[in-house]
């Protein structure tokens, strides 16, 4: 069966190599609103596959194979041209913006009119529960809150899909359940396909979607 | 900041004893350079308002300030110096800032590292002169072009350099503090989360230049924003670059200080007085504007980032400014060239792009003479080199750098004020108590200024070594003196090389403490080099600013060369 390339995620006989030696190798389709979860030991390469979609693969490895997005073709186009938004294991808020200016950052320009802006990054707060923050230091926000605001800060700046690189490993248990519903949960309703490296079981069972486990030669 | 308090083991625990030690070295080091930094400002206040005993001023009078109000032009001065300051740090600022924003963490940016920072070694005065045998009407571009394309036969009448909107000041400043910045900027760099934010940024669609600029530079401002202040000072203040590019009638206000304080009836005291109190406030008024500016750039940069424009092709931009990096050191460069082709040049007739015979003559006639300011520069800027790194090898040791905001404020204090305002009143003083102009004298007044960047040019490596090699030490058994000698030291060769000869190199460079409180009985490579630059003798300047440039390569030289030879036979010394 040849696979629908117009809808979702495709990767297109991926393989990344460091020093010559192959970390990986894989095609796959992540459909919109899937999540694609990809699991191994660490320097098993899943940090740079994630670059490599991303489009800001370290010089040290070579990357080959192509990342088609909905019938487009990725690959060799600028990272900040690709619209891949990213979660990393730090939620990264700048320090010297406040909240509101940290969604504001993140907000696609095809909104210009400031009033406009302002009200969509309000609104993008009160989704997150996070009512009033517009203003707030984000030092001064719990773990939670700050990862809640990292997830806002990308989503509204309108990717096409989501690369989340072990973005809940810092977070404690509970925190690290809910942290996980709520990405999960909205990068479906936007019909974002998901690509989630991670360390732990419960992520992949969480996603319900596809696992790929590398460095092992083994998948399921 | 948590290991403020206690794994710091770059400095000695706590015991009675080396407390009372520490507090003498920041101590020593706040005294040397508050006090004279205060007295030199006492010793210029004084005489403005017309108290000088010595030469019988005994009463306050506001004539001198009135004196000074009816120089000609004087106004016209004081704009150029402002507009300098403004203009020089605002350009210098802005293309380091895009071309880091374009470019850090890239191939390029290491590239353009290993041409820039040669550049800070090399005085003002000679990059100054190097400027003037390229820009000069009868200079090399001109030569370059003519009679083809302009059809001159002979050099034009133009006022370059010297122009009168010191428009070539500039340019000779510009090439100068843009290394500068650059190296301040290089060293602040690895304390942001460079690789994180770009990835960020572009994740999110923004370009390289942008999304630096909203996400990292900031963050790195701040910290380079005392350098910066630094910069606003000295180009709002500096003397032997405009003597040499500025305009001449009227000269920027500092030249024009300069002169009176120089002049051989010694009244005019009383009347530079009133000028250097005059120049403090043209300083003041500059930085304050910057601070304006500083407040405009980060609405517009809030504005920026607000506004969620990307401009993810930014290519052009990112270029012009790394062209005009390199365009820059390519200059000074080319400068230096042109230097020491005259320096052997024959007769050289204008549109000539080379001299039609070369000769050593004018080497053979200037070094009997040289050799006196040679031996001169060497034993101040090696004397206050050394004395600045042993103290600032205290500081560090005892983390008294570390003492709060006061230290690192009182360290760049000598940078901030402008060196006319007390250099001046200093001199002032020491005459009145009966000191002649002496090398001790001198040596101390160098090393007020040697000091701060000798203290940091070694901090950074002093902070960067790996402390897991003083706890092992420690460990075994080992004195905290000894760790100092034994361990840390020994791995800092290189670190504190280099810290000697950037102290060295700034002692060379010294043009206006040198000449004020050398009175002209202690003469350097450099205040002989600006001296020459009101005769026109071509051949003896190119002499003067490759000597004035050698000398501080020379101790960058030995630096580099020294680990090597120490280090032979441990590569993981070497680098």
């Amino acid at each position: 069966m040849t696979p629908d390339t117009t809808h979702g995620l495709h990767l297109d006989a991926i393989c990344i190599a460091l020093d010559g030696r192959t970390l990986l190798s894989l095609s796959t389709h992540v459909q919109p609103g899937e999540i694609l979860t990809v699991m191994g030991p660490s320097g098993a390469g899943k940090s740079a596959l994630l670059a490599y979609i991303g489009g800001f693969l370290d010089g040290a490895f070579t990357g080959c194979g192509r990342i088609l997005i909905d019938g487009d073709d990725l690959t060799g186009i600028a990272a900040e041209k690709r619209r891949c938004g990213m979660l990393f294991q730090d939620p990264l808020l700048f320090p010297h913006l406040s909240v509101g200016g940290n969604l504001l950052f993140g907000l696609t320009p095809s909104i210009a009119r400031r009033d406009q802006r302002r009200r969509m990054v309000e609104q993008a707060l009160i989704d997150v529960e996070l009512e009033g923050f517009f203003d707030r230091d984000p030092a001064t926000l719990s773990g939670g809150q700050k990862a809640r605001v990292a997830l806002q800060r990308v989503m509204l700046s309108a990717p096409r899909l989501l690369l989340l690189d072990e973005p809940f490993s810092k977070l404690d248990s509970d925190l690290r359940q809910q942290t996980r519903r709520l990405i999960f949960a909205r990068a479906k309703s936007a019909g974002l396909p998901v690509v989630l490296v991670t360390h732990d079981q419960a992520d992949a069972d969480a996603a319900g979607g596809p696992v790929i486990v590398i460095g092992e030669d083994s998948r399921r | 900041m948590e290991r403020r308090t206690e794994d710091n083991p770059g400095r000695p625990l706590a015991n009675g004893k080396t407390v009372s030690c520490r507090f003498s070295v920041s101590g020593v080091v706040l005294v040397m350079i508050g006090l004279p930094i205060l007295a030199g400002l006492a010793g210029t206040v004084g005489p403005a308002f017309g108290l000088l005993p010595a030469l019988g001023g005994n009463h306050l009078t506001l004539d001198h300030f009135a004196e000074l109000a009816t120089q000609p032009h004087l106004l016209r001065s004081v704009l150029i110096s402002f507009a300098t300051a403004i203009i020089t740090t605002g350009l210098s600022l802005a293309v380091v800032m895009l071309f880091t924003a374009g470019y850090a963490g890239t191939r390029m940016f290491s590239r353009i590292q290993h041409l820039v920072s040669p550049l800070l070694a090399i005085p003002h005065a000679a990059a100054a002169f190097g400027l003037v045998f390229l820009v000069a009407p009868s200079g090399l571009a001109m030569r370059l072009v003519s009679p083809g394309l302009t059809g001159y036969d002979s050099p034009p009448d133009w006022l370059v350099p010297q122009d009168p909107l010191g428009l070539t000041m500039m340019a000779g400043l510009i090439v100068k503090e843009m290394p500068f910045l650059f190296l301040v900027t290089l060293a602040a760099l690895p304390q942001v989360p460079l690789l994180q934010a770009r990835h960020l940024s572009a994740s999110l669609g923004y370009g390289r230049t942008r999304g630096f600029l909203i996400s990292v530079w900031p963050l790195l401002y701040r910290q380079i924003r005392l350098p910066v202040f630094a910069v606003v000072a000295y180009a709002s203040s500096v003397v032997d670059v405009a003597m040499i590019l500025g305009p001449a009638l009227p000269a920027p206000l500092a030249v024009r200080i300069t002169g009176w304080m120089a002049d051989s009836d010694l009244r005019m005291r009383f009347l530079a007085s009133a000028g250097a109190l005059l120049q403090l406030g043209l300083t003041t008024a500059a930085m304050v504007t910057w601070l304006a500016l500083e407040q405009v750039g980060s609405v517009l940069l809030r504005r920026m980032s607000g506004s969620g424009v990307r401009k993810a092709d930014d290519r052009l931009l990112r270029r012009s400014a790394c062209a005009v990096m390199a365009l820059s050191a390519a200059l000074v460069f080319l400068g230096l060239a042109t230097l020491l082709v005259w320096s052997v040049a024959g007769l050289w007739p204008f549109p000539a792009l080379l001299p039609d015979s070369f000769t050593l003559q004018p080497w053979l006639r200037a070094l009997p003479q040289a050799g006196v300011a040679i031996t001169m520069t060497i034993s101040l800027a090696s004397s206050s080199a050394a004395i600045a790194l042993l103290l600032a090898i205290g500081l560090l040791w005892q983390g008294g750098h570390r003492s709060g905001q006061a230290m690192g404020s009182v360290l760049y204090l000598p940078l901030i004020v402008p060196q006319l305002c007390f250099v001046f009143g200093l001199q002032i003083l020491s005459v009145t108590l009966g000191f002649a102009a002496s090398f001790p004298l001198l040596l101390f007044v160098h090393l007020i200024f040697v000091l701060p960047y000798v203290v940091l040019s070694l901090s950074q490596p002093w902070q960067a070594l790996d402390r897991r090699y003083e706890t092992l030490a420690a460990g075994l058994g080992k004195s905290p003196l000894q760790i100092l000698l034994q361990i840390r030291l020994p791995m800092l060769t290189r670190a504190c090389l280099t810290a000697f000869a950037v102290g060295f190199a700034v002692s060379a460079g010294l043009y206006l403490p040198t000449l004020l409180i050398g009175a002209g009985r202690i003469v350097t490579i450099t205040t002989e080099a600006v001296a020459l630059s009101s005769g026109g003798d071509r051949r003896a300047i190119g002499v003067y600013a490759l000597l004035q440039t050698l000398v501080p390569f020379g101790g960058f030289l030995i630096a580099s060369l020294v680990p090597h030879l120490l280090f032979r036979d441990r590569r993981a010394m070497r680098i």
